[in-house]
């Protein structure tokens, strides 16, 4: 199988000498190609910091990471920023749509950045609108459509330069449950056609359950890991609910 | 006291923030100091009466003029300092969540308003002393003042009218500032960040439409301007001006939508690097900034013409003041013979025919105070040609120009010999002429213009005799000085026509006589001056270098001043506005910015992006009003083409560069400043 990424023994720690924080202590995973991987933990678990250390948004006091063979926690400078931008996709909670600009232009932009022709640009806005259902709101603005267009179009957005890794920091924390269904379905459906992997932070039980896999972390060690198999949805659900109660701490209150 | 420190760890905290207020503040008030500081400068205080006769004249207009600045200035700090309020809201209402009563926020305000009224006032005043010093060797230079005995000045009067002035600004802000604090409330102050401007849009096809009506607008006004400049009524002239303000708005208006539309159109350009981006922040920002850019567009239009047009007739006065004045002296005699001095004493009418010479001779003027090269020259009018015999041809149309004419008045006439004897004395061309033939010498060019368009097969005849002209254009010159081109025409004949004076109907005019003083230095000349100026009688005209000087000088001294003052409390006043606008859109352009980043945007594409955001909304004011300045300024120099017969250009593009340079001042600091919000180190 082709590895995509592959986290190998990290570590970050915060504060000074004397006051050491461990927020990420000694996690290896890895991840294959077309995976759809959940993270969970409760607050201050460090599963924001794991995404900022993979996304190269901060840096590993120790370990490295691969993206595609390739550590990335040597880059530096504009190097990193080409990695960042030709590699990953990002989907934030709070959607990071430019309100000056139509959906359109938002999904064009990011292609835009790449350097990329005019005519490949609306050729690929077009399909990738398609698939995510929102062609029909591509000349409206952020502020004229409801909370799930936007982060279905934020997702147009990171997918639509086919990055090898998508990072989504908790996508479903800024929506109602019906929009979250309806976006998660949509992951689910790019995961299956597009063969897209992605990687997915959350402390939502329900928005978890969406994935293939799930790793628990809890107070920065890997504390879980769970394998959908053949199991529903409703099934999956179940056992994150248990390994969630055995974690316990904030994710308690998660129904 | 606590809070007097919090009011000086938020100034040195907001530092940056009020960079841009804090300049404009010392600007203005250096620039008040220096306008108000005349009086007592060095090189007025060394300058003869009559000279400052004007400058107290300049004096009175300036000061009239400061409280209209004073006004203006006013209003640019209270809009800046509302400015400054507004962005930190957050601040305050935290201040009131902790507990801080709106008294406390008031005095917290006040305590920053007077540290930085002072800290200005005093940086103000110091740049207005030592600038006040470069001011004084400009106003020497325009005045042709003595600067042999300059020294270093410090004018008490000014510093307390400007310190008034300002105090009494700062005094309106503070109670502005009490009264916007009073009336908030908590939860607006903690909220005044989250809300979002909806997004204002327009339908693209009105855009386009009424971008095209604006075009079209600009067009006709700018055609009408520069066809009609030398007939236009006033009437004509104010909806022409008001055309221009209406289509400057709808351009505005509509510059954003229809920019779009074309970069559209462009898919290439469109989507390339930001474009879109800044595309559309510059959308957002010209459409909510309509009305603010269009009057910073006519401010700057105002500021180019008066600044250039100001400037250029200071040099055109100047430089016509040389043309036509080139020696110290010229004194013109006329002899009357209307019926009063004919039923009179007929010796004293003997006693009247004297020439200028032998009249000074006989009041015992000693000819030694003159250089050696004294010259006269003697003019005769007949009855066989006055003005309504020379138009004969054109008289309709000279009407038309000059409507107050007297018809029946006598052409000038004068010898070849004696024209080219002044003509020398002037540093003037001489001319040639065979028998039979004449001279047409005319200096205003209007007048010229006109001349010339009968001169062609006009023949004039005198004594029987006939003239016919030897060239069909006129030949610039003249023969008696004044401040500039103002000779409407002399006809010179050959000498021939006047050598039997005794059965011929010409008759002598006038004398006309021209000498230099004698002595090398000012104080000199001034004492032969003195003398001559004892010499004086019934129809006798005196010009003197001197004289002219002082009149003409004072006078577009007086003009450019004013020019300069107002343009530059113009200029600051638009750019400073400008900067605020961009500076109070950077919060939001913050979070616009670092989602460039999240999304892959490198740095470099992303200052570029900033910096053509910024540069486009900066310079789309003073592009549009670059163009209204070239037919505006075209328009005034043909409308004032009486009064300035040449138009430097250099003085225009030396304006244009000093206002480009302010400008600039004004686009990097906000550049800078904008970067250092977004989060750039």
């Amino acid at each position: 199988m082709d590895t995509v990424l592959k986290v190998d023994k990290i570590e970050k720690y915060y504060g000074n000498r004397g006051n050491l924080t461990k927020a990420i202590d000694n996690i290896s995973f890895e991840v294959e190609k077309g995976e759809f991987v959940g993270i969970m933990g409760a607050s201050g678990s460090g599963k924001t910091t794991l995404l900022n250390c993979i996304s190269t948004i901060d840096r590993v006091t120790a370990g490295n990471i691969f993206i595609h063979n390739q550590d990335i926690t040597n880059l530096k400078g504009n190097s990193l920023n080409k990695f960042r931008r030709d590699t990953l996709g990002f989907i934030f909670q709070d959607f990071n749509l430019l309100d000056t600009l139509t959906i359109y232009e938002n999904i064009a932009l990011a292609l835009s950045i790449q350097k990329i022709s005019a005519t490949e640009i609306e050729d690929r806005v077009g399909l990738i609108a398609e698939k995510l259902e929102i062609k029909h709101l591509l000349e409206k603005y952020p502020y004229q459509v409801s909370g799930g267009q936007k982060q279905r179009a934020a997702a147009a957005r990171a997918i639509v330069t086919n990055p090898q890794l998508i990072l989504a920091d908790e996508p479903t924390g800024a929506l109602d449950s019906r929009a979250a269904r309806m976006l998660l379905d949509s992951f689910c459906n790019l995961n299956e056609t597009m063969e897209a992997t992605i990687l997915m932070v959350t402390h939502d039980a329900f928005t978890a359950s969406y994935a293939k896999r799930i790793l628990f972390i809890k107070d920065g060690k890997l504390f879980n890991e769970l394998i959908r198999g053949n199991d529903s949805r409703k099934e999956f659900f179940d056992k994150i609910i248990d390994v969630v109660s055995l974690l316990g701490g904030e994710l308690n209150d998660v129904i | 006291m606590m809070l007097f420190k919090i009011s000086i760890k938020n100034i040195k905290k907001s530092f940056s923030d009020y960079a841009i207020y804090f300049f404009t503040l010392v600007l203005g008030i250096t620039i008040f100091y220096l306008f108000n500081s005349i009086d007592s400068q060095t090189a007025l205080l060394e300058m003869n009466d009559s000279k400052k006769a004007i400058i107290k004249l300049l004096l009175a207009m300036l000061s009239m003029i400061s409280v209209f600045v004073a006004i203006i200035l006013g209003f640019l700090i209270i809009y800046a300092n509302n400015f400054l309020i507004k962005r930190r809201k957050k601040e305050f209402g935290l201040y009131m969540l902790l507990g801080m009563g709106k008294r406390d926020i008031s005095k917290i305000l006040i305590g920053e308003t007077m540290i930085i009224g002072a800290v200005s006032l005093i940086a103000g005043l110091i740049f207005g002393v030592f600038g006040s010093q470069l001011m004084s060797i400009l106003v020497g230079k325009m005045f042709e003042a003595d600067m042999s005995r300059f020294t270093f000045v410090f004018s008490k009067a000014a510093t307390y009218k400007t310190i008034l002035y300002f105090v009494f600004m700062y005094i309106l802000v503070i109670i502005f500032n009490t009264g916007i604090i009073s009336k908030v409330k908590l939860i607006d102050l903690l909220n005044a960040k989250k809300v979002t401007e909806q997004i204002k849009t327009k339908n693209p096809i009105i855009s386009l439409f009424v971008f095209g009506i604006s075009i079209l607008m600009l067009g006709y006004a700018y055609i009408q301007v520069s066809l009609h400049s030398f007939d236009m009524q006033r009437k004509d002239i104010i909806i022409m001006i008001v055309i221009g303000c209406i289509a400057t708005f709808l351009f505005y208006w509509s510059l954003s939508g229809f920019l779009l539309q074309f970069m559209k159109m462009r898919k290439r350009i469109y989507h390339k690097n930001l474009n879109m981006f800044v595309m559309r922040q510059l959308n957002s920002q010209i459409n909510t900034n309509v009305f603010s850019m269009t009057v910073i567009c006519l401010l700057l239009f105002i500021t180019i013409c008066v600044l250039s047009c100001g400037n250029a007739m200071n040099d055109a006065i100047k430089k016509d003041l040389r043309d036509s004045a080139p020696r110290d002296i010229c004194i013109i005699k006329y002899f009357e013979d209307d019926l009063e001095t004919m039923e009179e004493d007929k010796k004293e009418k003997e006693l009247d025919k004297r020439t200028i010479k032998e009249q000074l001779l006989e009041e015992g003027f000693d000819s030694n105070n003159f250089q050696e090269d004294v010259v006269e020259g003697k003019v005769y009018t007949t009855d066989e040609l006055t003005l309504e015999l020379s138009f004969q041809k054109n008289k309709e149309e000279v009407k038309k120009q000059f409507p107050q004419l007297l018809w029946d008045a006598k052409e000038e006439i004068i010898s070849l010999s004696d024209y080219n004897q002044l003509a020398a004395s002037y540093g003037e061309d001489t001319l040639e002429l065979s028998e039979g033939e004449f001279l047409m010498v005319c200096s205003f060019q209007t007048m010229k213009e006109l001349r010339e368009a009968y001169l062609k097969d006009t023949i004039i005849s005198i004594d029987g005799k006939e003239y016919k002209s030897a060239t069909s254009t006129c030949k610039q010159g003249y023969i008696q000085m004044s401040t500039s081109h103002t000779n409407i025409g002399v006809y010179v004949l050959p000498d021939s026509a006047f050598h039997t004076l005794e059965n011929s109907s010409l008759e002598l005019y006038s004398c006309i006589f021209s000498a230099d003083y004698k002595g090398e230095t000012e104080k000199e000349k001034q004492e032969v001056e003195k003398l001559i100026s004892k010499f004086h009688g019934k129809n006798i005209i005196t010009l003197t270098k001197i004289k002219l000087y002082e009149t003409s000088v004072g006078l577009a001294a007086i003009i450019t001043f004013i020019a300069i003052y107002l343009g530059i409390i113009f200029l600051i006043s638009g750019a400073a506005v400008l900067a605020l606008k961009q500076l109070s859109d950077s919060a939001d352009n913050k979070e616009r910015y670092r989602m460039l980043r999240k999304i892959g945007a490198e740095n470099k594409m992303i200052r570029k992006a900033l910096c053509q955001q910024i540069g486009i909304f900066f310079f789309m004011p003073l592009l549009l009003a670059m163009i209204h300045s070239i037919f505006g300024i075209w328009f005034s120099s043909n409308f004032l083409g009486g009064i300035i017969s040449s138009f430097n250009l250099w003085t225009v593009i030396a304006t244009t560069v000093f206002l480009v340079g302010i400008y600039g001042i004004y686009f990097l600091a906000t550049y800078l400043e904008s970067k250092r919000i977004i989060g750039f180190e």
